[in-house]
């Protein structure tokens, strides 16, 4: 009888072996080895990280410089993002049952008070780094040429980071954000030309149920319409605003010519000498 | 001293991030002074010796020659960002751990809250509903905030300081932002959030809050006082209308002087647009703080008066 080959026995491959698969490098297209090579590919090939240049000023990497503030408030979103999805998964934005889901998001849903603490609290916190991110920004002097634009974009993702914290008080539909959305919208009233109370807006017949405040609230009172246009306003518009704006944002850093700085600082001489004149 | 009721309002689930930003913003202020004021004596190391000017690296930063100027994102700006995220991911899980979101009752348009609150960021506004109408303090000084904040890189003419922290370079737009960012814009929200209590009255820190406390305050509005009376309509807004041109017209003419002397640089290189709306700025951000004495110190309830609006 003649010996009938044996089948190799399978063996688990080492990492080492699968690096060199198919579909390691597939997914991976470089090495990570330290060479400046491998180091500029991990950033150029990646979707996410090629954000960044592959190379950046040494000294803007020092956390005095920038404090970081930027990059916290687009982490701080991400993390209101991940949060606020989890949350939609057991809220109805519809009154009456939106208080008692809430209640349920506390009190049963697994991790659901944990959640909600954290989505609250990423909230404020992105508030402040907006702020501290738009002083440094300010203080730096990182507005200036040829940033002007930018620094316009940044003001708006702060108007609608600030709408969008706004437009979630309301959504627990509870005493809190009853009365800050009331006191809130009552200004919409008084729009100049377009609110029921605003100067010259009865005499453009604008009424309480045709004016900016209705538009707001779907209605001329805060109830369940205004529930719903809060949820879609916080949950998809501004959100899509915002991240059109960031894309705008973070694109215009780069070709702004990345990070202002810290930049060699100006002396007096430089204003009038050959430097100046090129400018 | 009700030190219960100091305890209450800073404790609130909702003002902890107020009172956190009580102590980040002196300090980061004071952290980028800081910075500030050694670029500054750097600057003026470098303008008293020009040779060295031409070899300094002109930045306070540690420098080495062979040194290179730039670094690898991967890993030298990466690990800082992954860093970051997993120190405010722990700060997060912590508080959100140790403090509940507030969650009052629910929503009952029949019983008003007492103070009714906006959310802390937005107290400032509301504060300013004291001192102004709605259509003035909720619609056209937050358009003005937005759209003077948006002006800032346009009529910002100093070519100085792009990119680096400077105090001495940048004295006048740095004082212009610390006045209305620090002073205007924060403290109205620390008194909205610290001080309004029950009808948005004033109650020092420390003070109960008495929800039957009635003040007899009585606001009269400006013309009253130069005994033109509500009912002489005309007269009256013509009054008012005079007032308003007039502080506009020595606002303006008073910033044009004080701009000449103390940065005469900006004035040269302003076109006329660009000084228009410095002043213009200037002379509305300048308002606040006038109204407001008036308001608390001389009980002026308007300045101008028409069947239609009021300021």
């Amino acid at each position: 009888m003649a010996e009938t080959p044996t089948k190799p026995k399978f063996k688990l491959p080492s990492v080492a072996e699968l690096k060199e698969g198919q579909i390691w490098k597939s997914i991976f297209r470089h090495k990570l080895d330290e060479t400046p090579r491998n180091r500029s590919l991990a950033v150029l090939s990646n979707v996410f990280l090629h954000l960044h240049p592959a190379k950046i000023n040494r000294d803007a990497v020092r956390y005095n410089y920038t404090w970081g503030m930027g990059g916290i408030t687009f982490y701080l979103f991400l993390v209101l993002t991940i949060t606020g999805v989890l949350l939609m998964f057991y809220y109805h934005p519809s009154k009456g049952q939106a208080y008692r889901d809430i209640m349920y998001i506390m009190h049963d849903v697994p991790f659901g008070n944990f959640t909600r603490n954290m989505h609250r609290w990423a909230a404020h916190s992105m508030i402040i780094t907006t702020w501290l991110h738009m002083f440094r920004v300010f203080l730096t002097g990182s507005y200036k040429p040829p940033r002007e634009f930018n620094w316009n974009i940044g003001v708006l993702l702060l108007l609608f980071t600030m709408l969008l914290s706004f437009t979630g008080y309301l959504l627990p539909d509870d005493q809190l954000g009853f009365w800050a959305v009331t006191v809130g919208t009552n200004m919409a009233r008084a729009t100049p030309v377009l609110g029921s109370e605003g100067p010259f807006g009865p005499q453009m017949g604008i009424t309480a149920f045709n004016d900016v405040r209705f538009a707001l609230l779907g209605g001329s009172i805060v109830d369940a319409n205004a529930l719903l246009r809060a949820y879609i306003w916080h949950c998809v518009a501004i959100p899509i605003i915002a991240s059109v704006l960031m894309i705008v944002h973070f694109w215009r850093i780069r070709k702004d010519g990345a990070i202002s700085g810290p930049a060699p600082v100006m002396i007096e001489q430089d204003l009038s000498g050959p430097v100046a004149k090129k400018a | 001293m009700d030190w219960h009721q100091l305890m209450t309002i800073t404790t609130a689930p909702d003002n902890v991030p107020i009172v956190i930003m009580l102590f980040l913003m002196p300090f980061y202020t004071w952290y980028g002074l800081k910075q500030s004021f050694a670029n500054d004596r750097l600057i003026e190391k470098l303008e008293a010796d020009p040779e060295l000017a031409k070899t300094h690296h002109r930045k306070t930063q540690p420098w080495v020659k062979g040194w290179d100027s730039t670094v690898h994102v991967w890993p030298y700006l990466l690990k800082i960002e992954f860093l970051a995220a997993i120190i405010v991911t722990l700060i997060l899980v912590v508080w959100s751990i140790f403090l509940d979101a507030p969650l009052e009752e629910p929503a009952n348009p029949n019983l008003t809250m007492n103070p009714s609150k906006a959310p802390w960021y937005f107290l400032g506004l509301q504060e300013m509903l004291v001192y102004f109408d709605p259509w003035i303090a909720g619609v056209v000084l937050p358009g003005i905030i937005l759209g003077g904040l948006m002006a800032i890189p346009y009529i910002d003419v100093n070519p100085r300081g792009n990119g680096y922290y400077t105090y001495k370079q940048r004295k006048f737009s740095i004082w212009m932002f610390f006045i209305g960012f620090l002073v205007l814009w924060l403290v109205l929200i620390v008194v909205g959030t610290f001080i309004r209590g029950p009808g948005w009255m004033w109650f020092w820190p420390g003070e109960t809050w008495d929800h039957h406390r009635i003040v007899h305050e009585l606001n009269r509005n400006l013309h009253e006082f130069f005994g033109i009376k509500d009912s002489e309509v005309m007269k009256a807004a013509g009054f008012g209308a005079t007032v308003i041109g007039a502080y506009f017209a020595v606002g303006g003419f008073a910033c044009d002087r004080l701009f000449r002397k103390f940065a005469p640089e900006m004035v040269k290189k302003q076109n006329v647009a660009q000084y228009a709306t410095t002043i213009a700025l200037t002379v509305m951000m300048f308002g606040l703080p006038i109204k407001m004495l008036l308001r608390l110190g001389f009980t002026v309830k308007y300045v101008m008066v028409t069947p239609w609006f009021n300021i």
